[in-house]
């Protein structure tokens, strides 16, 4: 019996997320050529913001939280053994987030909502924008309540035993992103629907951006964590060895969770409504979110390296060659750790309370989220899809070769598309313009980099299609699957009994409650206890 | 002493490789403060408000105020309006090596400005004042770039900033 893996819901998340995927990287190669003033018949600013705006809703939220919770939902019963906690209120949640997205996209796709995937008030859109997002949002409240729940009923029926480390993590996430999207509900509900309805003059522009950076860190690692769960508790396995230890995935997911939700701040550098002590302060927590990385990444590269020794690797690198490239899930593991390290370097300097001020709001900033969040992230949620398809569908990859290539292509295609983009960036190019009609010395500086990253984007494209063509393919395969079961990795040495604070989230909650409290407490109170004067809606 | 992390964490070379962590994120942060507050860099934070339906009434950001202004120790005070789609006055000249105050105010939506190759930078939200001083070793022509989306013109807001050198007594 399979029914209790419950794989219709979490194939009819994911597949979700890719189509979204599939039609956002269309339109983010229509922006790359847009941008560049070569072919005027092209050039429209309305088609321009309007494809921006919906190219990063349909990334950033749309296949973000659809694939996220089909993951969830499928670890969930794979690694507790259990069906979900209840499974018609998982379909629920579905269907609204399916027509939340579908109420977003109306107005976005008419022209009634070209205010970006980050809202930009007093920049207004139609109420049903704002609305299809909150109900997104609660769509994904549910699959946060699904997780907890079948975490706890697990265990009751497993008093003492250790949760699952794939399933750790999972809850570890849901609870994170319960705090996380408070910011962006409150934003949305008291200051953004009121005031697009017109029950509302005026909404407070510095308090809807301190709201909205609560939520946008975070929002980040809500995306990052599939990606660094199939790390810990997939990878390794499949590398043909074992994961170094149980317990620094544990510690990882913990840091994350506590370290992530309060230093969103650091999105306020610029914003002259916050004072420098906090965003002094808030540096430094900034820094801290970086451990749970440099953790991440020496268990995974040691977790490779034991791999790679099991299969006859010597030497100080003669395992890296023995380690089995021909499957996703390791070629993944690998290329998704270069970006990481690229990127890292880059994120420092954005973090940077001095340095950010060079680069913020340039097209640095956007070249550097598409090499961790377009690079990183999403080159784990091909390698998952990969590994999940067959368990879901029962049939083998259509095409494991195909599957590699698709893996090269979108690590190759990144590199290309975002290094001039940095470059662009450090060459004064502001993001977020649909044209370059400035003083020519600085213009000429963008030509080459803008030409190499459509190069980057065709790249892209012709990856995603393989994608999904494979997946799609995968369906109608007619040899079933060799092996069914998820195979999670085992830790090298299994703890007897796991530390209460590693096996359970109450401790842990309470802090994070402790740290947002004192971090952003009184940024938050100071809007309400000074006179300030808010806007009010202004259309594109 | 007793490693605190031993409750967590039994091998001892993954307890060494977190403690290395922490120590490399603290000491980027630290090389990284002690930089901005030894060289007095900071990002512009005065929080201040200020009602931007009104601005032209405001004695500061009325149309006949804006501009620079030299102030009695010398440095130079730069007043400017970010408005749909432009920064008034649209043409700033200033010396190099002289710190330069600027203080700017949006009459509309949500602005940003950027001068390339400088840390010549801000946020300009409606209903705040922004504020930061910077000052510019190298003489040449700057653009002031909007880089906070403001609407479907929102590529066409830019200004010119000249800087010019000061032993050639550019400034007025
Ligand atoms: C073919 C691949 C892609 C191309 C060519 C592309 C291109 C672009 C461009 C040109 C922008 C606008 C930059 C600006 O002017 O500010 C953009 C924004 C964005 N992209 Fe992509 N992109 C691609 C793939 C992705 C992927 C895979 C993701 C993430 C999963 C992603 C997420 C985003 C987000 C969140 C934005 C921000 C939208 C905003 O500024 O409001 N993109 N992309
Ligand atoms: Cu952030
Ligand atoms: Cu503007």
């Amino acid at each position: 019996m399979n029914d209790y893996k419950a794989p219709g819901l979490a194939l009819a998340n994911m597949w979700v997320g890719f189509i979204a995927f599939a039609a956002a990287v269309l339109l983010g190669v229509y922006q790359v050529v847009e941008r560049i003033d070569l072919v005027p018949a092209l050039k429209s600013p309305e088609l321009y913001f309007g494809s921006v705006s919906t190219h990063g809703v349909l990334m950033g939220f749309v296949l973000t939280t659809f694939l996220i919770m089909g993951y969830g939902y499928y670890t969930a019963t794979t690694s507790l053994k259990q069906p979900l906690w209840n499974k018609p209120l998982a379909w629920f949640g579905f269907y609204l987030a399916v027509i939340g997205v579908l109420m977003a996209a109306a107005p976005l796709l008419t022209g009634n909502a070209f205010v970006l995937f980050t809202f930009y008030p007093p920049l207004v859109a139609h109420p049903t924008f704002y609305i299809g997002a909150v109900l997104l949002v609660v769509g994904s409240w549910v699959w946060c309540l699904e997780m907890i729940m079948s975490t706890m009923k697990w265990k009751k029926a497993n008093p003492g035993e250790t949760i699952p480390l794939a399933m750790y993590g999972t809850t570890a996430n849901a609870i994170m992103w319960l705090f996380t999207s408070l910011g962006v509900a409150a934003e949305v509900l008291f200051q953004l629907l009121p005031w697009s309805l017109g029950l509302i003059d005026t909404v407070d522009v510095g308090l809807a951006r301190t709201l909205f950076s609560w939520t946008l860190h975070a929002i980040v690692y809500f995306w990052l964590f599939p990606a660094y769960i199939a790390f810990y508790t997939l990878m390794p396995k499949q590398a043909g060895g074992k994961l170094l230890s149980d317990q620094m995935g544990r510690l990882a997911f913990i840091m994350l969770l506590v370290i992530s939700v309060p230093i969103g701040f650091h999105h306020l550098y610029m914003g002259p409504f916050q004072a420098a002590g906090w965003k002094f302060l808030h540096m430094t927590g900034t820094m801290l979110v970086a451990v749970p990385t440099l953790i991440t990444g020496f268990t995974i590269i040691a977790s490779m390296e034991i791999a790679g020794r099991l299969r006859g690797g010597k030497g100080l690198f003669g395992w890296i060659g023995k380690l089995p490239w021909n499957n996703p899930m390791v070629l993944a593991t690998g290329l998704a750790m270069l970006m990481l390290t690229f990127g890292g370097f880059g994120g420092v300097i954005n973090a940077s309370y001095s340095m950010n001020v060079m680069i913020h709001n340039t097209q640095w900033v956007t070249g550097h989220f598409h090499l961790i969040f377009g690079g990183t992230t999403v080159i784990m949620y091909f390698a998952i899809a990969y590994y999940l398809w067959p368990k879901m569908t029962g049939k083998e990859l259509h095409s494991n070769g195909m599957a590699l290539k698709q893996l090269w292509l979108w690590f190759i295609g990144m590199l290309v598309l975002t290094l001039p983009w940095h470059q662009l960036g450090l060459d004064g190019q502001p993001r977020r313009i649909s044209s370059t009609p400035y003083d020519a010395e600085l213009v000429e500086k963008w030509i080459i980099p803008e030409m190499a990253m459509i190069v980057g984007g065709v790249i892209l494209l012709i990856s995603a299609l393989m994608l999904v063509y494979n997946l799609y393919r995968t369906h109608g395969n007619q040899v079933a699957v060799a092996v069914p079961e998820v195979e999670y990795a085992e830790p090298v040495h299994s703890i007897a009994r796991m530390p209460h604070l590693m096996n359970s989230f109450g401790f842990w909650v309470g802090l994070i409650i402790v740290y947002l409290v004192a971090s952003y407490g009184y940024p938050i109170a100071q809007f309400f206890l000074m006179e300030t004067f808010g806007a009010v809606p202004w259309s594109i | 002493m007793q490693d605190p992390l031993k409750t967590l964490c039994e091998d001892p070379l993954e307890r060494r490789w977190v403690w290395m962590s922490l120590f490399l994120a603290v000491l980027v942060g630290f090389v990284l403060g002690l930089y901005a507050l030894s060289s007095n860099i900071h990002p512009p934070s005065n929080v201040e408000t200020i009602d931007s339906t009104r601005l032209h009434l405001t004695e500061e950001f009325a149309e006949d105020n804006l501009g620079v202004k030299q102030n009695e120790d010398g440095s130079l005070t730069v007043t400017m309006v970010a408005a749909r789609y432009g920064f008034f006055p649209p043409e700033i000249e200033v010396p190099t090596d002289t710190p330069v105050k600027f203080r700017m105010a949006s009459a509309d939506v949500l602005h940003g400005v950027h001068a390339p190759y400088t840390n010549a930078a801000t946020m300009i939200v409606p209903g705040y004042v922004s504020e930061f001083t910077t000052s510019f070793p190298t003489a040449g022509k700057y653009s002031f770039l909007c880089n906070e989306y403001c609407g479907l013109g929102h590529d066409s807001m830019w200004s010119r900033l000249t800087v010019v050198d000061k032993s050639a007594g550019g400034a007025k």
